[in-house]
Formats: C-alpha cells, structure tokens, sequence
C-alpha cells in the first residue's frame, strides 16, 4: 500500500476508532449488567460513529471507486493503521474498561488539539467526536477507580489488566513517518505536545484507583501505525469483513 | 455479580429547561454516581433530557391501592371544593 500521508493519517484516526469500536460491540449482548452492556455499547457505537466520517473523509481524497466501506472492510491487516493497544483482545471487563480508560485518555488529549489543525475536516470531525470522548472518558475513569479500588478480585485482575495493557501505551506517542511531515505542516497532532497531559490524568486516575502504574522501563510495543500488527488484529478482521468478503458489495 | 444483584433506582428526567422531573422507569446501579451514568446511558440516548434525578428504589414511600377507595373516593361528591362550584358576583372581574 502507500497513500500519501495526508490518507494515511486519516486512515490511522479511522482505523483506531473502528477497531475498538468493533471490540467494544463484542460486548453487546455480553455485558455483566444489562445497563452496562447499552453504555458500551452506546460508546462503540461513538467510535464506529467518529470512524465513518473519517473514512469518508479518506475515500473523498482518494477520489476513485473507494468508498467508507471498501476501506473498512476491504483492506488486509497490514494495510490498517491502528495502534496496537485497541485492537488487543477483550479479556473481562475490567481489561476492556482499561483498555477504553487508556485510549479515551489519549483521544481525549488529542482531538483537543486536532481542533486547531490546519485541515478543517479533520478540526471539524474532532470537535464533534471531542464531546462523546469526554464521556467515554469519564465512563472509563470511574469503572478503573471503581474496580481497583474495590475489592481483592478486582484490584487483581486490574493489575494483571494494566500489567497486559501497559506496554502498548507507548506508541500513542511515536509518530510514525507520515504523522511527522504533517505535524510540521500543522495538519496532525505534534504528540509530544499531549504526553505529559496524558501522563498525568492517567497517573491521578490509577492512584485514585490504588494501581500502580507500568514500570518505566517496560518495552514498549511498536509497528502498529505502520501495519506491524499483534496476532489479534488479523482474528478480528475476519470476523468484522467476513460478510463483504464472501458478498463482495452486499447490502441489506 | 449473579450472586447479588445491584439496587434498583428511579430515575427522573427533565426534558427541557423549565419543566418538571418526570418518572422515566428504573434501573440498577451499584450507587448513585453509576445511577446517573446509567440513566445516562438507558433514558437519554435520543436526547430526551437536560436533567436527570435519581433516587434508590426503596425510599419511595408509596400509598396503598387497596386503601383507594377511603382515600380518594370521599373528594367524589365535594363539589364546593372546586372553584367553579361558587357564582362570582357580576362586579368581579378577571377571574
């Protein structure tokens, strides 16, 4: 593959929001209560939301026969551009809240400075996703205070979920080569400008929660953004493009 | 969490600036900040609310159906405690 990295860019904000907005719908029907399983499924349903203008705002600059729905359903795995810690499997729900926390975190951070950005579609899409994200936000923050500071079971299995976790937080903050020429550009995101912001809420938040936070010397996982992905990413496409796959174009 | 279910909560919206709180239906929350996430998330998905009470279930006092008829029958035939009962003197105006 190989867009021009203005594509590419969108592509990697439009895969990130598809990919754990497809996890989060895994929970549909799941959900340990049925109150909980319509709010994730509400914030799945944002991101998949927050994903479709971006890909149409993809397909619109590739100007061809692409669509919103051959670029979701009809790329291999090592075309997506996503970060590696969305598409890590659920596990129970206190690695799913985990995951949403860490991630809504950063995309909090980062739509906010996406506003500014020189592209007004892009500015455009992140002032309207920048709303749902502060509730998915806020969604996460509590259920992560709430089950690591609740009881023996939970903090364990949070730990063991941030331990899981952790090393794939690094890379929201690596720009992969097309996000370097654009910030420059004043198109995307300079990420070193949103790190110590995330560092910190992210650090309140797990000590609010009695969870210490990953050793800093932890290897960090890389290669998403650039298509090198866990083996979970490759599982998750399967199922998710099985449909357009097997009838190419079908709609119902 | 099979083994013991969270409390109930009513939940109470107010659908614009001005009106009354009104009765949406009830849900299960283990304490009242969940309550109003999930409120949030069951009772104002398409907008319905600017404003949202919660209160647990069990402190909702209620009165007895099987009392109803002492309680609200004798109002039946007590015309004189509707206004329209009394004949305004012509002089009176504005009412």
């Amino acid at each position: 593959m190989g867009y021009p990295a203005h594509i590419e860019y969108t592509l990697h904000l439009a895969d990130n929001a598809l990919i754990l907005g497809h996890r989060n719908s895994e929970w549909t029907g799941h959900g340990p209560i049925l109150e909980q399983d319509i709010a994730l499924s509400n914030i799945a349903l944002d991101l998949i939301g927050q994903a479709r203008y971006l890909y149409q705002y993809a397909a619109r600059m590739i100007d061809s026969d692409v669509t919103e729905d051959t670029l979701a359903y009809g790329r291999d795995a090592w075309d997506f551009r996503n970060c590696l810690l969305v598409e890590q499997e659920n596990g129970d729900w206190g690695k799913t809240v985990l995951r949403q926390f860490l991630f809504s975190a950063w995309q909090y951070f980062f739509y906010g400075r996406l506003q500014q950005s020189q592209d007004r579609d892009l500015a455009a899409i992140a002032e309207k996703s920048l709303k749902e994200v502060t509730y998915h936000l806020r969604w996460g923050s509590e259920w992560v205070i709430r089950l690591g500071d609740g009881t023996k079971e939970s903090h364990a299995r949070m730990e063991r979920a941030l331990d899981q976790l952790w090393k794939f937080t690094g890379e929201l903050f690596v720009p992969a080569a097309y996000e370097r020429a654009l910030s420059v550009a004043g198109v995307a995101v300079d990420l070193h400008s949103i790190r110590s912001s995330w560092e910190e809420r992210v650090a309140e938040v797990l000590g609010e929660a009695q969870l210490t936070e990953g050793a800093g010397d932890t290897w960090m996982q890389n290669g998403g953004k650039e298509g090198r992905h866990t083996e979970h990413l490759g599982y998750l496409l399967a199922e998710m493009q099985f449909l357009q796959r097997t009838y190419p174009g079908c709609e119902w | 969490m099979h083994e013991q279910q969270w409390p109930l909560w009513e939940v109470f919206i107010r659908s614009k600036q001005g009106l009354d709180h009104k009765h949406a239906g009830s849900l299960h929350a283990a304490d009242a900040a969940m309550a109003i996430e999930n409120a949030r998330d069951v009772y104002t998905r398409r907008m319905e609310g600017v404003s949202i009470w919660v209160v647990e279930s069990k402190f909702i006092h209620a009165s007895n159906p099987d009392e109803a008829a002492s309680l609200y029958d004798p109002a039946n035939d007590k015309v004189y405690r509707h206004p329209t009962f009394y004949d305004l003197p012509d002089e009176l105006k504005h009412m």
